[in-house]
């Protein structure tokens, strides 16, 4: 941990004492937990993110429990089928960036993180195709208990892919010059990126099956 | 979590080998919903498929398969909390608030007894 204590002068004229100070943690492993911040923080909020998703399926359950018919084939499974295989694939390509940093390979990493990139884009671009699809035919979440739960639960999940789209094009972007620098502070960046891209996969791999084929 | 390299090579190969494992595991899922199995049992199959497969996400891809007891501890803590989230539905079942209450109109039915 490196600390400084500067002396700058105030827009009053006068000189003011500052600390400036790195955040702890980043890369070296707290002494009580083990863990760096950033790696237990990231987890506490996926706990959280767990008890979101849970909520909703909760709600798909006493919904589905309660009524007295449930639709079964308005979905394409095979639209379904093929943003599975890509969500997998995305999953396998987030691993493979950060693998390739700790390899210290930055241009493969760099390779496989756009490529979780465009997997994501191809992702939300089905979603789209999905989605106009049931609009055009006036199937909104409005129509049916059915479409309500998939139209809630499909949209939260693709939020959260739009969101780890964001942090991507950061990485791939201007976040990626934290790489010359601090190559282990940025390759734990990656792997928390990666942890959150996963659990979203995850969530996937249990959406697949409830929404499109029970 | 590993660090040198010779183990990092090592892990790469066991990630293609758990994302081959996950396409087959979709297809199986896939195949299994054509067969058209009774829906208790359907729901059954998949929901076990699905187990595994995120098991595999969360073992080897979020590396919980060697984590620190923190993080273990945390999961712990959450999945108490979402056994009792996915029990309300059961929870509500036992509610008969709305219900008739059969006793007054069994009363009523013989007023002379």
């Amino acid at each position: 941990m490196h600390n400084a204590i500067l002396h700058r002068p105030s827009c009053t004229g006068h000189f003011a004492l500052q600390t400036i100070m790195n955040i702890p943690y980043t890369v070296e492993e707290r002494p009580d937990t083990g863990l760096a911040n950033g790696k237990l923080g990231i987890w506490l909020f996926l706990a959280s993110e767990v008890m979101l998703f849970g909520a909703l399926f909760s709600t798909y359950i006493i919904l589905r429990v309660g009524a007295p018919e449930w639709p079964h084939g308005e979905l394409s499974v095979k639209l379904g089928m093929i943003n599975t295989f890509i969500l997998i694939a995305s999953s396998v390509t987030m691993v493979m960036a950060w693998a390739s940093l700790k390899l210290h390979d930055f241009a493969k990493h760099r390779l496989y993180l756009l490529a979780t990139f465009v997997l994501a884009g191809i992702f939300l671009v089905n979603k789209y195709f999905e989605y106009s699809d049931h609009l055009s035919r006036g199937e909104g979440p409005w129509h049916s208990t059915f479409l309500a739960i998939y139209f809630t639960l499909t949209g939260l999940h693709g939020l959260h892919i739009v969101g780890g789209m964001v942090v991507m094009a950061y990485f791939l972007g201007p976040g990626a010059k934290m790489w010359k620098k601090y190559p282990e502070q940025f390759t734990n960046r990656i792997e928390y990126t990666g942890l959150y891209w996963h659990f979203v996969d995850l969530v996937w791999i249990f959406l697949f099956p409830v929404l499109y084929l029970l | 979590m590993h660090s040198d390299p010779a183990a990092i090579k090592k892990s790469i190969r066991t990630y293609l080998m758990v994302g081959a494992a996950l396409f087959a595991g979709t297809g199986i899922t896939v195949a299994a919903n054509q067969v058209h199995l009774a829906i208790p049992l359907a729901i059954t199959v998949a929901l076990i498929i699905a187990t595994i497969k995120g098991s595999m996400v969360a073992g080897v891809f979020m590396h919980l398969s060697h984590e620190k007891k923190w993080i273990y501890g945390a999961l712990l803590l959450t999945v108490a909390f979402f056994v009792v989230l996915m029990s309300i539905p059961l929870l509500t079942t036992l509610d008969h608030i709305g219900t008739p209450n059969a006793a007054p109109a069994a009363a009523t039915e013989h007023p002379g007894h």
